[in-house]
């Protein structure tokens, strides 16, 4: 995102939750692009364009491309949907856009 | 007790299970039968969303797909728990935030447009029914292959449940006890996948058995995949672990089709509404999180039970005597599903690739995970189980389809457009009639199935992936998006995917992969049409008026969590 034009300052009359919004969903996308360039790397770049080269490399009873194709992809998805859990809650209270608890709104 | 009056006996229980808890989770208004009122937890909607997903297929066929494809099955791996990532960053917070009842209604809502809301209520209908009917025809097969009834019977027993719980007590019955068939369907794929990794490799734990040495037969002390690539080899088979080798998918029809159904996956409507059913914005991303954790304990053992399957039916069959055949063999030969034809008349079981003359074994896929208990010499109970498990990845996934179907007819089509002034009663009652209707045609489509059956989840995915998976994205992340580039962008996407379909599938079925575009089959083509669907969707928008200021202020609320506690 350093290729951005920078944002202008906030103009007087916009109400300063705004801005703040704004900066809520920019920090948001900046998330959100990172993670999922990981998910591309390990869910196409590894396991599927690298598979042969990766193939070559064991990793105890497996070849090393077969196990993310087969395995390890799928524990890289877990992680990364949890990662992103805790990110957006931390930039959910930080932004002031979190919810307000109430009843069963457990996880 | 034998193996028949154990099925009847669990499967007699996890029915009596489900209709109890459909009785005490009733829906009394349309929100709690079109989203259980916003009151399922982040956990247990994961588990829901996990039996909602793990359909049939993913039960029965699954492992026996993987088993005859090696590394290619990893289009099926990555494709269908991949779509997760985009689940949970892409749509679930916003959907949950916005906190309607379908998806045509969140379409039809920010593009403004009867017109949008109808192309929407179309396609969620056509995804539905194409993959409904092959819940329901796995439900009599379960029937008929465990407990010797007739496939319709096993059809008309499985409408009759199914009825009985999601017609009358809608999502909030629907969503309980999908998480008991959740917990049913794990259960019985884990213990039979434990007990065969633990007789093979001496470890219980199938995700690593099958990384594992082979403790037993003639290549004790070698790892399995190599014991199988070296087995493949002896046979003139590509070895199992190898990509794109000759005999197998190219590298970009891999990922051309482990693409399409992850974005397919993030398209479809019954796994995109149960995000509405949670309380918060909070809870819809966790819900994505705990979904894609109880779908990984299935899909991480099924590529083990996959490669055990594989071993154990070369090594036990293989140039072995006919007359000598193990029990589990002959069991299933009078189901048909495994079949043996003495080519040469030598009496010996030839195993070959399936296009190669000498071939003498012809395997259905489906043998790989029923007859597992049998071929690993499990208590009859267990076998039950696993009857038990199949039956409810099929009636969850078939609950979670008719609600959309009921829902876009009652909500989307009737309510929205053609009779806005109905009361809430009658629009409730009209769901109940609609979801009747729609079991009774599922039902209809699982005696009689259409030729096209088995080729229909190309479709399903192909569809959702190449119209509602742009224009839900851009609704959310573009405001600048109009109704003139959804509507296009959707028909565009549509057009193309569908004509790609039919045309190498029903018109000229006989062309092979050297006629398609690019090498790409029609099981990946809706990777493309995706992305023509982007590209009109976005050109059109450039070249129609913004959105209407209301309609912008709309996106600007769904991006932010505060607010969902309506």
């Amino acid at each position: 995102m350093a290729s951005s034009p920078p944002t202008p300052p906030p103009s007087p009359e916009e109400p300063p939750a705004r801005s703040e919004h704004a900066r809520y969903w920019r920090a948001n996308k900046i998330i959100v692009g990172v993670l999922l360039a990981i998910w591309f790397l390990v869910g196409a770049v590894l396991a599927i364009f690298l598979v042969r080269p990766l193939n070559g490399v064991r990793l105890g009873g497996f070849p090393l491309g077969f196990w993310i194709a087969h395995q390890g992809a799928i524990y890289v998805f877990i992680g990364l949907i949890l990662i992103y859990c805790l990110l957006m809650e931390r930039e959910d209270s930080k932004f002031h856009v979190e919810e307000r608890r109430r009843r069963g709104s457990g996880t | 007790m034998t193996i028949p009056q154990w099925t009847y006996l669990i499967v007699g229980l996890t029915f009596g299970l489900y209709l109890t808890i459909a009785f005490f989770s009733q829906a009394r208004d349309t929100k709690g039968f079109y989203i259980a009122g916003h009151h399922v937890p982040a956990f247990f909607n994961g588990m829901a969303t996990g039996a909602d997903w793990m359909s049939a297929a993913s039960f029965i066929s699954m492992a026996g797909l993987i088993s005859f494809m090696g590394y290619d099955g990893a289009v099926y791996l990555i494709g269908w728990t991949g779509g997760y990532v985009l689940l949970a960053l892409l749509l679930a917070p916003y959907l949950r935030k916005y906190g309607k009842f379908t998806v045509p209604d969140f379409v039809g809502d920010r593009y403004y447009s009867s017109a949008a809301r109808l192309v929407a209520v179309v396609c969620a209908i056509f995804v539905s029914f194409t993959y409904i009917a092959g819940q329901m025809r796995g439900v009599g097969v379960v029937f008929s292959r465990f407990l010797g009834v007739q496939v319709n019977v096993g059809v008309i027993v499985g409408i009759v449940i199914v009825f009985a719980y999601a017609a009358l007590g809608g999502m909030r019955a629907i969503t309980w006890t999908q998480v008991a068939q959740y917990l049913v369907l794990i259960a019985a794929y884990l213990i039979p996948a434990a007990a065969i990794s633990m007789k093979l490799t001496g470890v219980p734990i199938p995700q690593l058995g099958f990384g594992s040495k082979l403790v037993e037969g003639p290549h004790a002390g070698t790892y399995l995949l190599e014991a199988i690539d070296a087995l493949h080899r002896d046979l003139g088979l590509p070895e199992y672990t190898a990509a794109y080798t000759p005999g197998k998918k190219s590298m970009l029809d891999v990922f051309a089709i482990a693409a399409a159904l992850m974005v397919g996956t993030a398209g479809l409507p019954h796994v995109l509404i149960r995000f509405y059913t949670v309380p918060t914005v909070r809870s819809a991303r966790f819900s994505a999180f705990w979904a894609l954790v109880f779908i990984g304990l299935l899909y991480t053992t099924a590529p083990a039970v996959a490669t055990f399957a594989r071993v154990n039916l070369i090594q036990t069959l293989n140039g072995r005597a006919y007359a000598a055949a193990p029990e589990w063999f002959k069991n299933w030969e009078a189901t048909g599903l495994i079949r043996f034809q003495d080519k040469d008349g030598d009496g010996a079981i030839a195993i070959r690739a399936t296009n190669d003359p000498a071939n003498e074994l012809t395997v259905d896929q489906d043998i790989m995970v029923l007859a597992n208990p049998e071929i690993a010499r499990l208590p009859a109970w267990v076998v039950a189980l696993v009857a038990a498990g199949g039956l409810a990845a099929a009636l969850s996934t078939a609950a979670g389809l008719l609600l959309v179907i009921s829902s876009s007819i009652s909500h989307d089509l009737v309510k929205r457009v053609l009779l806005p002034d109905m009361t809430e009663r009658q629009e409730l009652n009209l769901a109940r009639v609609a979801a009747g209707v729609a079991v009774v045609v599922a039902g209809y489509f699982g005696i009689h199935p259409p030729g096209f059956v088995s080729q229909v989840v190309a479709f399903a995915f192909g569809l959702a992936a190449s119209s509602f998976f742009p224009v839900l994205v851009l609704g959310i992340f573009s405001k600048r998006t109009t109704k003139e580039g959804a509507i296009a962008g959707m028909l565009s996407g549509l057009t193309f995917t569908a004509a790609y379909i039919i045309y190498f599938k029903y018109v000229a079925p006989a062309a092979g992969p050297e006629a398609w575009w690019f090498g790409i089959s029609p099981e990946g083509i809706g990777i493309v049409g995706m992305a023509i669907n982007f590209a009109v969707t976005i050109g059109v928008s450039h070249l129609t008026p913004p959105p209407p200021a209301p309609i912008q202020e709309t996106v600007e609320a769904i991006r932010y969590p505060r607010g969902s506690e309506i």
